[in-house]
């Protein structure tokens, strides 16, 4: 089994005879011998991963089915619960929490699915952060370069598997959290429906926004990994009562007869050369003329920019009283804005969401995607402070979710597409209607196997 | 003006940090008030938005 192979290439290959504990044992030598450098680990639970590949190479010589991701590792963010370890969510303060005593829900499926768990990753701290630095644990480091960052909250989660340690990862998206390290490490992303998967034993930010998802090298693993992860769960109160609808059966049924719009004005405006030059191919590849516009989306970005503050306020409130010097300074000065943010504000923004969801619904009656770009630019320099949208210098930190952020405020469906530009990458949203995972899956799929869409192995890697 | 804009801020911050007991330490003024500034834009930018009364937030809850 090659350093690079996929998920489905390594369930494939554990189920026709090749031993778990092997590939296991393989990813933590990878571990072992680059995340050194890429620091994208935060914990290694080497002992719970070599027990459970040997139980599925067991199982296997029992003559037992294995399932559609027998022997593939994994790792999660580290707000994933993890049974035996504390629940960082990327801060100093959570490090004194008990040892979580059961998995994720998330995690859970995926094992039972025959994945193994290999770690947990490094993260923005408090998921409040769009560059994967942290200053406790220092940066996740991004594979292309990695004098760059590899966007954030979920940063490890994009370096581990841009760096080719695991072939699948879990990170959670609030505001980008995935599919800006997806764009920026050049990997595929799924922030899938709000309310599709589960967030159950996960640390959470935002409770109006939090979602979870894979980062993966191929469109295939992020079905493989979606659909073991779709189903009700009574232990998150905002996931959907739907029935698990696959997206692996359909993956390669083509575009035929989608309709395929670029979103416009806003998402046109302040990008960079980089990043419009991916829109256009992508769209050019899938023959996408029509340009759409997201009515208001401006305010909305605002409007999810106003919630993000003030629940995440509410809900460190408490430690910002007790324990605000063991905060990340540029988190705790955001919090606190956000805990002194006037309430008639925030609700406001509640009133607008409802009027934008349903304003950009009224696009899906006419078009079935809309491809619009996941970050202005490709990496920023670890460290930079600022960078340059339409002209003006702003803040980096908040602003390199600005493409994401009215996209996920109204929970819709997204798969980050990689094109793999030298020297970096960088990523395309392809948006779909809520609830249509499928629709953007295929259309990533098709750009994979039309090679318009590819997650590039680093050049240090390179054969 | 300026000035006074920038010293009606800093006494708001001062003020909400006690009111919500919130240990603000002298620092951290600057960066708290830049994002306030932001997050009050943003605020007030979303609420210019002209909506009906009976516009039904979107908070998530099931009875």
């Amino acid at each position: 089994m090659h350093d690079w192979a996929t998920a489905s290439e390594i369930a494939e290959a554990v189920r026709s005879g090749t031993s778990a504990a092997a590939v296991a044992e393989a990813a933590l030598a990878r571990i072992a011998e680059r995340d050194g450098v890429l620091n994208s680990f935060t914990a290694v639970t080497r002992d719970r991963a070599l027990a459970k590949a040997r139980a599925i190479d067991a199982a296997r010589a029992r003559g037992e089915p294995l399932g559609p991701l027998a022997g593939v590792p994994f790792a999660v963010k580290n707000l994933f619960d993890v049974a035996g370890l504390a629940t960082l969510a990327g801060s100093k303060i959570n490090r004194e929490h008990a040892p979580a005593t059961a998995d994720a829900t998330l995690i859970a499926r995926m094992e039972a699915a025959g994945a193994v768990l290999i770690g947990a990753l490094n993260m923005g701290e408090y998921a409040y952060d769009f560059t994967g630095e942290n200053v406790h644990d220092g940066p996740s480091r991004n594979p292309h370069d990695t004098g760059r960052m590899t966007g954030g909250s979920s940063g490890g989660s994009g370096g581990a598997v841009a760096g080719g340690l695991v072939p699948i990862s879990l990170g959670s998206d609030t505001n980008g959290s995935i599919r800006v390290p997806a764009s920026l490490c050049g990997l595929f992303g799924l922030k899938p429906t709000y309310g599709r998967l589960s967030r159950a034993r996960t640390f959470p930010f935002v409770a109006s926004l939090d979602h979870l998802g894979p980062l993966a090298r191929s469109t295939r693993d992020l079905a493989l990994a979606y659909d073991a992860m779709q189903g009700h769960d009574a232990d998150d109160p905002v996931c959907a009562r739907r029935p698990v609808e696959p997206a692996l059966s359909s993956l390669g049924s083509g575009i035929s007869g989608l309709r395929i719009a670029i979103a416009g004005g806003y998402f046109r405006r302040g990008a960079s050369p980089e990043a419009l030059s991916a829109v256009d191919r992508i769209a050019k590849a899938l023959g996408a003329t029509r340009e759409v516009e997201l009515p208001e989306a401006t305010r909305a970005r605002a409007a999810a920019y106003v919630i993000s503050a003030t629940e995440g306020a509410a809900l460190h409130l408490d430690r910002l009283r007790a324990r605000a010097n063991d905060f990340d300074p540029a988190v705790r000065d955001r919090l606190i804005a956000g805990a002194m943010t006037p309430a008639s504000l925030v609700v406001k923004a509640h009133k607008f969401r409802r009027w934008y969801r349903d304003e950009v619904a009224k696009l899906f009656d006419s078009v079935d995607a809309i491809l619009a770009p996941a970050t202005p630019c490709t990496a920023p320099k670890l460290g930079q402070k600022t960078l340059v949208i339409d002209g003006v210098e702003v803040p980096l930190r908040p602003n390199v979710g600005i493409y994401t952020q009215p996209i996920s405020f109204i929970g819709l469906p997204v798969v980050a597409v990689p094109v793999p530009l030298a020297p970096l990458p960088i990523g395309v949203q392809v948006i779909a209607a809520p609830w249509r995972e499928d629709v953007a899956l295929r259309i990533a799929h098709a750009l994979e196997v039309g090679k318009v869409a590819e997650a590039p192995r680093p050049q240090q890697w390179r054969d | 003006m300026r000035d006074e804009q920038g010293d009606t801020m800093e006494q708001l911050i001062e003020a909400a940090a006690k009111a919500l007991e919130l240990p603000v330490e002298a620092a951290w003024l600057p960066a708290i008030k830049a994002n306030l500034e932001v997050t009050l834009r943003f605020g007030n930018q979303v609420a210019g938005f002209p909506l009906p009364d009976e516009a039904e937030p979107a908070f998530v809850f099931e009875a």
